[in-house]
């Protein structure tokens, strides 16, 4: 297996690890950036496609480096770039975790939260532009991505009913 | 809270309970793990779980993640945070393999392609709704509020690299966030 891939792949989704507050789904345009525009591993489409598989699958959102993993370096590929977006913020998790006991109604506490949190529902929105941008799917694309977004939005159902039903539509405006 | 009335649970237990978060967190674990820590494990109450998760959020990482390794050290140390993340990743990485190799057998095909294009603006459109949702249900002060448009407007439309995104809008938040707190 090729050591050096092995080794951006770690580098890659390790350091974009510690920026990904509030979960994985803030980090598409960046790993988007790496990926397709930087390293030339997979077309723009493909990594939409990747994306939707990630997003279907059961699990949390860092399986999109997983399958980014998979299609670069296959199983050693997937192993090292899950362990590489893991680690990192398990770490910070177990430290703040330990220390939160003692402060958990702190002041600081309640400050992170106000202030991040926010950020990074933000960064989640660029995430979600960026994805329906990169996948190409046109004028329809753009209509069923903003139909998707608002069920979810306004309904209580599993999202990923909206997500087949989305699918559906987009198939159904393309193969008329 | 009931977590001190019982015995603290086994590496087993947690690796089976995170085991279940992860098979069963099809469309977001949130809601499968709120289910299995707070009703049917009662290792929390919702409003210790609320706490953990607002802290998991403002931390790198999956919150589910992050909810794992905080849980798992609590009860067994680095061992349970180790057994808790194993029982989440577990399941969902065997099916993602699966389906990357069904992928990989129907890539060329072209109805195939048409529909995970189909997906992936469907999924795109899900994370925008997420998103949206969480936004309005943390009730942001104005200069959040603020923030969080800056940071679409800089990622989606300037395509500001991430790390200098925040660099910028993270000092400024987390400002904004202090002076408001200050006032309460």
């Amino acid at each position: 297996m090729n050591g050096r891939l092995l080794a951006q792949l770690a580098a890659i989704f390790g350091s974009l690890s510690l920026i990904s507050i509030g979960g994985a789904n803030v980090l598409i345009p960046e790993i988007h950036r790496q990926v397709v525009e930087t390293h030339a591993w997979l077309d723009s489409a493909s990594f939409a496609r990747l994306f939707a598989i990630s997003q279907a699958a059961p699990g949390p959102n860092i399986m999109l480096a997983s399958i980014i993993g998979w299609h670069v370096a296959g199983l050693s590929g997937l192993i090292v770039a899950t362990v590489a977006i893991l680690t990192p913020p398990a770490i910070i998790a177990l430290i703040a975790g330990r220390g939160v006991r003692r402060w958990s109604e702190s002041r600081s506490v309640r400050v992170l939260t106000a202030g991040l949190v926010p950020l990074a529902l933000g960064l989640m929105l660029a995430s979600g532009v960026v994805a329906t941008r990169a996948s190409g799917g046109g004028v329809a694309g753009y209509a069923i991505t903003a139909g998707v977004g608002l069920a979810v939005f306004f309904t209580k159902r599993n999202p990923l009913v909206w997500m087949g039903l989305g699918m559906i539509a987009f198939l159904l405006l393309q193969v008329r | 809270m009931a977590s001190t009335l019982t015995a603290p649970p086994t590496l087993r237990d947690l690796f089976l309970s995170f085991l279940k978060i992860g098979l069963m967190g099809f469309g977001g674990v949130a809601a499968v793990a709120r289910h299995v820590i707070v009703v049917e494990r009662a290792w929390l109450d919702d409003a210790e779980y609320g706490r953990l998760i607002g802290l998991c959020q403002a931390l790198p990482g999956a919150n589910t993640i992050n909810a794992a390794v905080m849980l798992g050290d609590r009860y067994r140390g680095p061992a349970g945070a180790v057994a808790c993340v194993v029982g989440i990743m577990a399941a969902p990485l065997a099916i993602l393999v699966m389906a990357a190799t069904a992928y990989d057998r129907v890539a060329g095909d072209p109805l195939a392609r048409l529909a995970l294009t189909g997906a992936a603006v469907s999924a795109a459109g899900l994370v925008l709704g997420t998103a949206a949702k969480l936004l309005v249900r943390a009730k942001p002060s104005p200069a959040a509020w603020a923030c969080a448009a800056a940071a679409l407007i800089a990622v989606a439309a300037l395509r500001v690299p991430l790390p200098w995104t925040l660099a910028c809008l993270a000092p400024l938040s987390l400002i904004g966030a202090a002076w408001s707190t200050r006032r309460l």
